[in-house]
């Protein structure tokens, strides 16, 4: 710490709720960020590289690696055979997916075997020179063939239920039925996987690994090693973006790379090419959504009955509770009178699909979606009139399907705002007039609300550990169970920090997060960063403060009340003295200046097999309107404007959050637009690359894009500093963005039809739409002339 | 013809020179700074130059005038660098070590998140600003086509690129401007017109002398792999590790880069690189301005070329169709010998043109449009910018006064094995009056000419209505209507 800079009595600089820079900033646009392909290689640094299976399901008789040991540079070859402890990472515990895979493969890209040489371009490509032979085993990659073909559940179905479902139906005065079919993603994190692991003594190996769940990594490294999980360390000080694609996918390049050095006694790193990453790790779960509305003519809906079925690839990973969470956010902001709503966690022969940005949500809360639209058209109404009707609130309907209450419903307020700052209500009358005289160029707008439950559905992952050390010279070293990957998550949690001790932000040093200084960390992941470690590491400073007020209250003979941490001081009684003094007189007496902070999110509970329960502390609140344009011949189109108005509590960091919501916004549109993952009839995915794989560019980006926090909310209950988490939810906000252009198509048939754009409405599918559509008022118009004739 | 010989290659990276001899001749740029210089602010994201993390810039001296261009260092071979200033995101700050204007901006507007695309993105925007002191969002938005950022959303980066312009570029605040001078003298004294031969254990990297010795050196190894601007070549290297040996690298052939225009047309040599190509092709066809931006990103325009786009023969080429469709004609070269074919008989199945070993491809003739033509380009794909056609469809009409068709030539890409003219279409068009019956004809008779596949970029039945739905649209703006998307109304306006 630079104590010579003068520290200010009146105002900590970075204190909680002030828009800071992320902690890494300068070093980012300076290139002196160290991811861990960055890091000096120790001496002997040897380098891994798997060899995939080129069936999508298949026997393996036989896997002749002989031109492989015998390729230049390759210093072992290694199959599941030589994994020494259980040939099993399945974070699931379903002993279902295999470090490598031995007998039999499941997907097309499954790894088969690992060599290691002394440089990466040899492991290379001394991995493409293995022989495998296959008897080839029927395979299914699609979720409706799956059902079809009977295919196994991967995991246990979850069903909600409330009401009477069938009654429900059954008394509803108007009733619909259809089928969504929504695609998956790639996480597309600009760093890809790596692990780089350095033996140390007994069974001792520390891992870098670019993972959001070092914990795990540990875990399964240790199960893996067939050792505990003392012996393994794993450590990241910051991931290039993660976004739910280094949860679990982390484990198995940690796995190999940690067998590997321990095999051989020297480090080993494994980084895949990016088409090999994009081939070997799971994605966002396609889903096909069939769904079953009971409605009335104001557009109230009475009785949903929906199956969520989804790809979740050939074993169960984090797809219970993905399938899970999709039913969690399929009322969105609707109460339903009576539902059921059932999950099918459907095997497939492709990756195994894992945690992506919302876990499921999203799908849910389009589909969800998509079920308001239906109506809406079916009654010829704005889809906005039909949410609104719906909205959770009054008497009686404030019960979600999984029987919690919303207590913090504050949608109603959002919504409305949104549309008077937006001017809704004048553009979409414009967009319609312009639609009417404009044949080729069509316009849509929609307005779509989220609500999104924070807290992992897992009761137990909700907990947090942090350590705090103040060292004599005042100078803070913040370290926490989450991990960092873009999102700012030490930014802010040393803004909670500085706040506590209040103390200048600069004040403390964030550290790389490493298993030997907080223990049994849940993933950061479930939006739930800040909200776990950032009262993980509060708790550890009220420790330290606790202990100071005593030591200060004693030593100077003042009432503990009189002892006060203010900017960059402590006031003690009349004294003012600065931190770093004091601190220096707290360690001469022999106060301990170190704590382990904790947290576990209270009054939560989930009984998964009744389905009942309050799994969610609390919701996240948003809603955006989008306005796009589509060509209806070529179904090309874009984005012109988005407003987007969110809830995130008290903003620990305004623009943190900001960039949250807007990353989020452009990610989930790519999601719903031209991401698309595209398998062939042999199993193979594809679109494994950034030339085959599209995900938004800046030209793709909103043109105008308003995205303002809602700054009167506040969280009520006492998170920390009554923030709300900000990861997730937004990312649903760009439905709206999908729903826009199906009201562009909608214009064909004069808003009269359902436009039913699947997902990702890629200009193809646009097209298509807008075909069949005018298939549609062509044959009407040929019916109309008949009757005209009759 | 005599050159001199040299055995190693000559260049500067960041403030130092550099000499590099026996290297591999599929090393790639971003191989050599990271593992071999430990330059590791410079990322590898994709290995196949669409995500743009690997950004840096390379200065070059053309037409005496030194300047700097962003390429991919994944896709760049190490053998194309002599005689150019390599500058990476480690080099980018002020001379005094305090941030560079783009960096303080990208700090300042929340431009980073994971940080990973950021060197990559710096690179690009620093480009931008030395080349552009007001940019327009169009002109942010095309320099990052080539640049993935996968947390923002662009839009603190977009704005970072607007606040860096209040900064101009002078010798206080940027080293390559301080350094200018000196540099411009260094690479003139390494360019020095020699032979470059590589010697490595996996093969031979050739950097001719001059375009003759090029045809010297290719006819005595016609197997050689040409490399311009490796833009396809690196793929070959970084995805499928196929061997490319012996290289020849062709890039900085001053012969190949002349560009004329006159009342005839346009002849581009066949080192000129789509960036190089920009403003004298849409001076002469305006109609290929968007196309021309939505090739590749910035970096892949600043290194490919229009030859290499015809010589590896892609069906999905972008440049084939717009160049079929106006009757250019390909000049090609072995040893002293020239032959010139039309560009449409150059292809000729998939995976095969009409090219014999030895032989390479020496320039384009395209000829200015006929009066009372008709010409428009549409590329159609998943994502607007950087990405490779669905399909892509040239048209190029000539009616009389009367208002029938006299000449119709149509070209598409991706409807076929090679990029491929549309007979049926354009004979259901000539001799017809140019109006909406001859259009439908015209419209039907394409699915004579095409049988188109169904992949991961489009299915048949999507490419062959969006192809005919291509000829409505080009009826409908040959007759003034709207029939597009307008791109940026706002700035247009302003």
């Amino acid at each position: 710490m630079d104590t010579s800079t003068p520290r200010s009595r009146t105002e900590i600089s970075g204190g909680a709720h002030v828009s800071r820079k992320h902690d890494s900033a300068h070093k980012h646009v300076t290139g002196s960020a160290d991811y861990i392909d960055d890091m000096p290689e120790p001496a002997g640094t040897l380098h891994g590289y798997l060899g995939l299976s080129d069936r999508a399901h298949a026997r393996i008789p036989s896997l002749d690696l002989n031109a492989v040991r015998a390729s230049e540079g390759v210093v072992a070859v290694l199959t599941g055979a030589d994994v020494p402890g259980v040939n099993d990472i399945s974070p699931s515990g379903r002993n279902d997916e295999p470090v490598l895979a031995e007998g039999k493969v499941l997907f097309h890209g499954q790894p088969v075997f690992a060599v290691i040489a002394e440089t990466r371009e040899l492991a290379r490509r001394a991995a493409k020179k293995a022989v495998i032979g296959y008897e080839d085993l029927p395979h299914v990659t699609d979720v409706r063939a799956a059902m079809d073909a009977n295919y196994p559940l991967v995991t246990d179905p979850l069903k909600l239920e409330r009401g009477d479902i069938e009654a429900g139906l059954a008394a509803a005065p108007l009733r619909l039925k259809g089928e969504m079919r929504i695609g998956g993603q790639d996480h597309f994190y600009l760093e890809g996987h790596i692990a780089f692991a350095i033996p140390g003594e007994d069974d001792e190996v520390t891992v870098w690994s670019s993972t959001q769940h070092p914990s795990e990594v540990q875990h399964m490294v240790a199960h893996a090693l067939g050792t505990v999980s003392n012996a393994v360390t794993v450590q990241v000080r910051r991931m290039g973006g993660g976004f739910g694609g280094k949860e679990t996918q982390s484990n198995q390049f940690a796995a190999i790379a940690a067998i590997a050095a321990k095999k051989l006694n020297r480090p080993v790193k494994i980084r895949p090419d990016r088409d090999d990453d994009m081939i070997i790790t799971g994605k966002r779960h396609d889903f096909v959504v069939d769904y079953d509305v009971g409605y009335d003519e104001s557009g109230v809906i009475h009785a949903v009955d929906a199956s969520f079925a989804a790809r979740c690839g050939f074993s169960s990973d984090l797809s219970g509770p993905v399938t899970d969470r999709a039913l969690f956010h399929a009322d969105n902001c609707y109460f339903y009178q009576d539902v059921r709503l059932v999950s099918k966690p459907m095997m497939t022969n492709t990756v195994s699909n894992t945690a992506f940005r919302g876990f499921g949500g999203p799908q849910g809360m389009l589909g969800g979606e998509r079920m308001i639209e239906e109506v809406a058209y079916a009654l010829g109404r704005d889809p906005l009139e039909i949410r609104k009707a719906n909205f959770y609130g009054g008497e009686g309907r404030n019960v979600t399907p999984y029987h919690q209450t919303v207590e913090d419903n504050i949608i109603g307020r959002i919504v409305e705002e949104l549309e008077t700052s937006s001017d809704y209500q004048a553009r979409r009358a414009e967009i319609i007039d312009f639609n009417e005289n404009s044949p080729v160029i069509r316009r849509g707008i929609a307005l779509t609300p989220v609500k999104f439950g924070i807290s992992f559905t897992a009761t137990w992952y909700n907990q947090a550990g942090a350590l705090v050390h103040v060292y004599q010279d005042g100078s803070i070293h913040l370290n926490h169970g989450g991990t960092e990957m873009g999102q700012g998550l030490n930014t802010k949690v040393a803004q909670v920090l500085a706040e506590e001790f209040q103390v200048d932000l600069d004040t403390i040093r964030i550290t790389a997060t490493t298993t030997g200084k907080v223990p049994n960390t849940s993933a950061t992941a479930a939006s739930s960063g800040t909200d776990l470690n950032g009262m993980a590491a509060a708790n550890a400073a009220q420790q330290i403060k606790t202990r100071l007020v005593a030591f200060a209250s004693e030593k100077f003979s003042v009432p503990a009340e009189q002892v006060e941490f203010i900017p960059n001081h402590v006031r003690i009684g009349n004294e003012l003295m600065a931190f770093g003094d004091f601190i220096k007189l707290a360690y001469q007496a022999r106060i301990q200046l170190s704590a382990a902070g904790f947290y576990k999110t209270p009054d939560i509970h989930w009984d998964r097999a009744s389905g009942k329960g309050r799994p969610f502390y609390y919701f996240a609140y948003g809603a955006a309107v989008s306005e796009v344009s589509v060509d209806t011949l070529t179904g090309e189109y874009q984005v012109d404007r988005v407003d987007v108005l969110h809830d995130t509590g008290r903003s620990l960091n305004p623009a943190l959050d900001i960039g949250q919501i807007e990353g989020a916004f452009v990610q989930g549109m790519g999601w719903l637009t031209t991401e698309e993952l595209w398998w062939d009839d042999e199993g193979r995915l594809r679109t494994h690359a950034p030339s085959t794989y599209k995900i938004p560019l800046a030209s793709d980006r909103p043109k105008i894009f308003n995205v303002k926090l809602a700054d009167w909310a506040e969280n009520r209950e006492p998170t920390i500093r009554r923030s709300k988490a900000v990861g997730e939810p937004p990312f649903m906000l760009p439905i709206s963005v999908l729903e826009a252009l199906g009201m562009a198509v909608a214009s064909i048939a004069d808003y009269q039809v359902s436009p039913q754009l699947d997902a990702p409405a890629t200009p193809e599918r646009v097209l298509m739409a807008v075909e069949r559509l005018k298939a549609l008022v062509a044959d009407a118009e040929m019916s109309g002339k008949d009757g005209a004739d009759a | 013809m005599a050159h001199t010989h040299r055995t190693s290659i000559r260049f500067r990276l960041n403030d130092q020179t550099v000499e590099l001899a026996g290297f591999a001749p599929d090393l790639t740029l971003l191989d050599w700074l990271r593992l071999d210089r430990r330059l590791t602010g410079t990322k590898e994201g994709c290995a196949e130059g669409d995500c743009g993390a690997c950004t840096v810039l390379v200065g070059r001296i053309d037409n005496g005038l030194l300047s700097y261009e962003t390429v991919n260092a994944c896709i760049r071979l190490v053998g194309s660098l002599d005689a150019t200033h390599v500058v990476t995101v480690e080099y980018l700050n002020r001379p005094d070590g305090e941030l560079s204007a783009v960096q303080q901006a990208m700090v300042d507007n929340h431009g980073s998140q994971c940080g990973f695309c950021t060197p990559g993105i710096v690179a690009s925007l620093h480009a931008l600003w030395l080349a552009e002191p007001n940019p327009s969002e169009a002109d942010i938005e095309r320099q990052l086509q080539g640049n993935l950022c996968r947390c923002t959303g662009y839009e603190p980066i977009v704005k970072a690129a607007i606040a860096a312009a209040a900064t101009l570029p002078d010798a206080d605040n940027d080293r390559l401007v301080a350094a200018y001078d000196a540099t411009t003298e260094a690479l003139a004294t390494f360019a020095d017109g020699a032979r470059v031969t590589i010697e490595h254990e996996r093969g031979t990297t050739f950097v001719p002398g001059d375009l003759d010795d090029l045809a010297v050196l290719y006819e005595a190894h016609p197997k050689a792999t040409i490399v311009a601007g490796s833009t396809d070549v690196g793929l070959w290297v970084t995805k499928h590790m196929r061997d490319i040996a012996p290289v020849i690298h062709i890039g900085h052939l001053e012969e190949l880069k002349q560009i004329s225009v006159d009342d005839a047309g346009i002849t581009l040599g066949a080192g000129v690189s789509y960036t190089s190509a920009r403003g004298a092709l849409v001076s002469v066809f305006p109609q290929m301005a968007e196309l021309w931006d939505r090739i590749g990103g910035e970096q892949v325009r600043n290194m490919g070329t229009v030859g290499g786009n015809i010589a590896n023969g892609s069906p999905i080429g972008d440049t084939p169709p717009p160049l079929i469709a106006l009757g250019a004609s390909v000049t090609l070269r072995k040893g002293g010998n020239r032959r010139t074919l039309p560009l449409a008989d150059f292809f000729i199945e998939y995976g095969k043109q009409d090219r014999q070993p030895g032989e390479f491809v020496e320039s384009v003739f395209v000829p200015a449009l006929e009066k009372d033509a008709f010409f428009a380009v549409y590329k159609i794909s998943k994502r607007r910018d950087e990405d490779i056609s669905a399909l892509c469809g040239a048209f190029h009409v000539i009616t009389d006064a009367e208002g029938v068709v006299t000449s119709a030539r149509i070209a598409f890409g991706g409807m076929a094995g090679t990029p491929k003219r549309a007979q049926a279409a354009e004979a259901a068009l000539t001799g017809r009056p140019w109006r909406w019956d001859t259009i439908q004809a015209a419209r039907l008779a394409l699915a004579d000419d095409y049988q188109p596949l169904s992949d991961w970029r489009a299915s048949a039945d999507y490419r062959m209505l969006a192809a005919q739905n291509l000829v409505i649209r080009f009826f409908l703006e040959s007759c003034g209507a709207p029939a597009r998307i307008e791109r940026h109304p706002a700035l247009a306006e302003a």
